[in-house]
């Protein structure tokens, strides 16, 4: 407890930098759920495949690791667009070829939760098992061995410090990935907000029937929100490599769970609580490490989850896409 | 509501409508076959119904007895393999069912014992999820504690139990006897699923699904974590706990019955179980907790109105569906007489989901079925394991997406899902028809 | 109304017949055993984890030991030996199966196995129940040898403890001052890493460390990196895999930490600089297994020719696991009693070690080398045998 106590700053600062990631895959979790109520299970698997994207791109342009400015701006951005691209692609494909048929057929929502689960599971196999024996003579150094103990994509950006205060050091990776979470996540928001495609988003949210009735074509609407769910992903992952840089075919399902619990601690279907619940998420879990062990920390998660879904289910900040719902 | 656009040729009132498919594969001659083929299906159902109730009984009697005789399958007295098996001594087909024919193949009385042992979760999960209409991602956490509880208290290298001989003077063979822990392991699952759905069963089914999870993962994390580092030591964290006894006691070569090579034994016993689980939950089915669950399922506000308390049955099937497959975690341990928290893991409680769905949840045969074919099928062609995951993850969307009713359907779902899947062609008429004439 | 009568009665009496046939076999089932025939065409069973993540770790010794039998069977066209192999997958009830299968199936003598610590602690009590033989290439927990009443189980490989014995002993000579010692609460890493912190107490000079823990599938390691930032050590040491090593060694680096790295033979993984980026370079690896050069005899050259890759980690011990019994087979063993009486008699060189077992199924601590090895991006580079006294 002391520990926690005398570094209090640092881990506040860790856990913030942790929680963006979380919340920047959340919001993939809750634009789905605010239009669809659909736990789109296969989400953490989109952000898998982004971290795949990241890696082949990077060995197939041989990447260095802490390369000049100059190289390393570009080489993230290029990261950004082949993982949101990525992400975002199989996202599509995912709902077109599952989704699609179970809402034509107005599945209760135990059927599209096991949909899902079966895609996420046949995607980590899809990456883990197919991918390597496809690629391996391609990639030999990255897809050599079957289920590689770990797929390395090296850092761009050095952690130097950029500002110290009162013993709590803020470096560049937490800048780089706080500040690219909070830009997304205004993008996003903006998005969903002032235009006019938002506008069919939130109005699909609200109410289907009456949206179609306007003239918001459903379908589009849908594909829109899950490719966007899918670059958020995209993004997500591009800045998993930037701060972690090991990936593999299984990371997925511990992100996606944790994804899903901030987006829930925040309110599911409001993007705002999604970017608070997994910045209080990453503290949480920061905290909770400190004061015992990283090997409790998933226990800490859950039980605030609960906690918080039984005093407030809505989440923190109620369920609303954008302003549309009280 | 249904009445335009009839292109689904219903047939007479009797029997159910059922969703035709709607996507490439639809067409009159692929909802003929399956028109005739329902008929088919209930017309054998209602020839069942209509044999004298003796002939049913007789019936019941000859499977059950074929189910004890499995161990045997496809083989006459004294050709049964491990020994070379002789080949004039087999019954073919039926010995190609077996799945030690071929090298490396696993003993077959083993598989039929995880048969056995995966269809009473199946079960008792049915009950959670067909039933109660509970959607419990966590499941693992009950078959987790029925384990581990047995091994804690029946266990001479559990910490609990040496803690105790510490204590109180014991000798070092002393352990919780085995039929004593069977009370114990009811109660402790009985409490266990009583403190999982007090906070989580008045939540809505998906905030539901994902607590649950939590609550499993949570199981596992304390099952790995509570080993004197970082906790106290109740279960030997990752090191496991071993020597965990069988109805003989603690695992030995003296055990002539419960042994650790012939599974036959434990088979039967599983067995037994099993068949005194299906007719017990049968009976809850057509009683007033049945019918309560039932009413809850389809509309609780409705149900609420009628005066039916929804919170106080959902805590029930919950109890129940964790008394059912601790029982279950409980025979685990104890055949195997070694656990570690490794096996119970997310993955798992997924696969329970998968069997119960893809089978035909509300079905207790559909989801027996659906258990079978998950133990069964990889150990059978074993070459294929590498890719039993991808395999049941394409199952799992294949099957959701053309047959959501699962495999052997219980009706009611089957009918469910035809009038949703109706409602959803009707909805979209209308609005292509409001979008055109506004 | 008839046909179904009949229908009903034929069922019955099927069933009734099959209750009989049944009843007949139970009785026929006691014969069997014993066969008194030759040994050739015996079997030897080895298991692990030969599919999976953590299959890189044993497919070296599996290999080691398919070469010993394949020369065996090659110089011995008309009376040979099969290994059949057995994938667990690491998973403790697949272990179990697999050991009733190869307790009742009388051809098979022994087994080589377990690969990993915690499925050969659930087998043990089923092969010592059938008398069958187990010699391990690798399984490294203390307790697996020299428990009262258990005869069967042998290893190759040194244990934990004199594994982490030679580590302590390798901070103590190199004047550590303190240690971080972090593991990934698994069967094996916790254990290794707790047997450690046992010597450091007892060693002298004692030498203050300090632990964390992590847990399996976990890659962000800020807690971890945090508390080592606080505390300053001079030397970390991992216990466990290199799924989690990785990003945790990537994140130290990149936090600025120059401490020493340590890892055990969980660790040896010749791609351990590629998968950290070069992160781990420089860290010491431990391994109670040879280097290749050190390998007695012409084993490391006849496993590179006929695989074309050295030997990895614990080559050589499955080689020497499956010399063993075929050694002792081919000498005129042909039932299980007399493969054990052989093995606890047996008194040779082999591969990677003088083998002979105690009574617990430990080699002699003393002719157990631990090596160091150091990562380098070619792999990894044999630094010298540590003295464990």
């Amino acid at each position: 407890m002391s520990n926690l106590i005398d570094h209090i700053g640092q881990y506040t600062v860790d856990g913030v930098s942790k929680g963006a990631i979380y919340a920047l895959v959340a919001l993939g979790y809750t634009l789905v759920y605010g239009v669809l109520r659909l736990i789109n299970f296969a989400h953490s698997e989109v952000f898998m495949v982004g971290t795949f994207a990241v890696v082949v791109t990077y060995s197939l342009l041989d990447v260095q690791q802490y390369p000049a400015l100059v190289v390393a701006i570009p080489t993230a951005l290029l990261g950004l667009v082949v993982a949101g691209l990525a992400s975002g692609g199989v996202a599509l494909l995912v709902e077109r070829s599952a989704y699609l048929p179970l809402r034509r057929k107005n599945a209760p929502p135990l059927i599209f939760l096991i949909t899902a689960i079966g895609i996420s599971l046949v995607l980590i196999e899809v990456f883990g098992l197919v991918l390597p024996r496809v690629l391996g003579g391609v990639l030999p150094e990255i897809f050599g061995r079957e289920r590689a103990a770990s797929l390395s994509v090296p850092y761009l950006f050095e952690r130097r410090p950029v500002v110290t205060i009162a013993g709590t050091t803020i470096d560049t990776i937490h800048v780089i990935v706080l500040v690219s979470a909070i830009v997304m996540m205004i993008g996003l928001d903006v998005f969903i907000n002032r235009t006019r495609y938002g506008r069919g988003v939130r109005a699909v949210a609200q109410n289907p029937q009456t949206a179609a009735l306007m003239g918001v074509n459903q379908d589009r609407v849908i594909m829109l929100i899950f490719v966007l769910g899918g670059v958020m992903a995209g993004a997500a992952a591009l800045l998993w490599t930037i701060r972690i840089g090991n990936t593999q075919s299984a990371i997925g399902f511990v992100i996606g769970l944790k994804a899903f619990t901030a987006a829930v601690l925040g309110g599911i279907g409001n993007l705002r609580g999604a970017l608070l619940g997994g910045i209080l998420l990453g503290v949480v879990e920061v905290y909770a490490a400190a004061v015992t062990s990283s090997a409790w920390e998933d226990v800490f998660a859950f039980i605030v989850l609960v906690v918080v879904l039984m005093f407030r289910p809505t989440g923190l900040l109620g369920e609303s896409l954008g302003r549309a719902r009280a | 509501m249904t009445t335009h656009h009839a292109e689904t040729n219903a047939p007479a009132e009797g029997t159910p409508r059922h969703a035709a498919p709607d996507g490439p594969a639809g067409g009159n001659p692929l909802r003929r076959f399956n028109q005739r083929r329902h008929e088919m299906m209930d017309s054998v159902r209602e020839r069942w119904r209509a044999l004298p109730k003796w002939q049913r009984f007789l019936a019941v009697v000859a499977f059950i007895v074929f189910l004890y005789y499995l161990p045997w399958l496809g083989y006459l007295p004294g050709g049964a393999p491990p020994r070379d098996p002789v080949a004039n001594l087999q019954i073919p087909p039926f010995h190609l069912i077996r799945t030690d024919l071929i090298s490396g193949g696993t003993p077959w009385a083993a598989v039929l014992f995880t048969c056995a042992l995966y269809v009473m979760v199946a079960v008792g999960l049915n009950v959670v999820i067909g039933l109660a209409g509970l959607l419990d991602l966590g499941y693992i956490g009950f078959f987790a504690v029925g384990a581990y509880t047995v091994a804690i208290f029946g266990s001479v290298d559990s910490p609990v139990v040496q803690a105790l001989q510490a204590r109180f003077g014991l000798s070092e063979d002393w352990a919780v006897a085995w039929a004593l822990c069977i009370p114990v392991v009811i109660v402790i699952t009985l409490i266990s699923g009583v403190l999982l759905g007090w906070p989580t069963l008045r939540l809505r089914g998906d905030y539901l699904a994902i607590v649950t999870l939590g609550f499993g993962e949570i199981i596992r994390i304390c099952a790995r974590n509570l080993n004197g580092e970082a906790g106290p030591n109740v279960t030997n964290g990752p090191r496991g706990i071993a020597a965990i006894p069988g109805p003989e006691g603690p695992p030995s070569p003296d055990n002539q019955i419960f042994g650790l090579v012939d599974a036959k034994p434990w088979y039967w016993l599983a067995l037994t179980l099993v068949i005194l689980m299906v007719f017990g939950v049968r009976r809850l089915e057509h009683s007033r907790v049945g019918r309560s669950w039932l009413a809850i399922r389809e509309d609780e506000d409705a149900a609420a109105v009628m005066g039916v308390h929804a919170f106080k049955f959902k805590l029930w099937a919950f109890a129940i569906g964790a008394v059912l497959g601790g029982t279950a975690g409980f025979l685990f341990a104890s055949r195997y007489a070694y656990i570690d928290p490794r096996q119970f893991d997310v993955k798992t409680s997924v696969l329970f989901v998968a069997m119960v769905v893809i089978g035909g949840s509300g079905n207790m045969l559909g989801v027996s079925i659906g258990a079978i074919l998950l133990v069964y099928l990889p150990e059978r062609f074993r070459d294929l394991e590498e890719w039993r995951m991808l395999f049941f993850g394409l199952a799992m969307v294949l099957v959701m997406i053309l047959r959501p009713q699962g495999l052997i359907p219980s009706r009611r779902r089957a009918r469910e899902l035809a009038d949703r899947a109706e409602e959803a062609r009707g909805g979209r008429h209308r609005a292509e028809e409001a979008t055109t004439h506004a | 109304m008839r046909r179904i009568n009949l229908r009903a009665v034929g069922l019955a009496a099927a069933a009734l017949g099959l209750v009989v046939a049944a009843g007949c076999q139970a009785n026929t089932n006691e014969g069997g055993g014993g066969e008194q025939a030759d040994y050739c065409g015996k079997k030897v069973g080895f298991f692990g984890a030969l599919t999976g993540e953590n299959a890189a770790i044993v497919i070296p010794s599996r290999d080691g030991a398919k070469l010993a039998f394949k020369e065996y069977n090659e110089a011995n066209p008309d009376c040979q030996l099969e290994m059949v192999e057995f994938d667990t997958q690491g998973d403790p009830d697949q272990a179990a199966t697999f050991a009733q299968q190869v307790v009742s199936d009388q051809d098979f003598l022994g087994v080589i196995g377990g690969a990993f610590s915690g499925e050969t602690h659930g087998t043990i009590p089923v092969y010592q129940g059938g008398g069958v033989p187990m010699i391990s290439p690798s399984a490294t927990r203390v307790d697996l040898s020299g428990r009262p009443g258990i005869t069967v189980f042998h290893r190759v490989v040194g244990h934990d403890g004199t594994q982490s014995a030679a580590i302590a002993k390798f901070l103590q000579d190199e004047g550590a001052t303190k240690v971080f010692l972090v593991d990934d609460g698994s069967a094996y890493g916790a254990g290794l890493t707790a047997e450690l912190a046992k010597r450091l107490d007892e060693g002298d000079p004692q030498i203050p460390y300090v632990t964390d823990k992590i847990q399996e599938e976990q890659t962000i390691f800020d807690a971890t990196v945090a508390k080592i930032q606080a505390e300053q050590p001079d030397y970390i040491f991992y216990g466990g895999y290199p799924r989690e090593a990785a990003p945790l060694f990537r994140q130290i680096r990149s936090a600025g930490i120059t401490a020493q790295l340590l890892g055990a033979d969980g660790l040896y993984d010749p791609q351990l600089a590629s998968i950290t980026e070069g992160a781990a370079e420089g860290a010491i690896i431990t391994c109670p297994c040879l280097p290749a050069e050190e390998a007695a005899g012409t084993f490391a050259e006849d496993f590179e020719a006929e695989y074309g890759t050295p030997p990895g980690s614990y080559g050589a011990e499955g080689y020497d696991a499956a010399k063993v019994f075929i050694d002792v087979i081919s000498a005129g063993a042909s039932t299980r009693e007399e493969v054990l009486a052989g093995i606890k008699a047996y008194d040779k060189q082999g591969a990677s070690k003088h083998i002979k077992f105690d009574a617990g199924g430990d080699v002699d601590p003393s002719v157990v080398v631990v090596w160091s090895y150091e990562v380098t991006s070619d792999g990894l580079e044999p630094l010298k045998p540590l003295g464990v006294q």
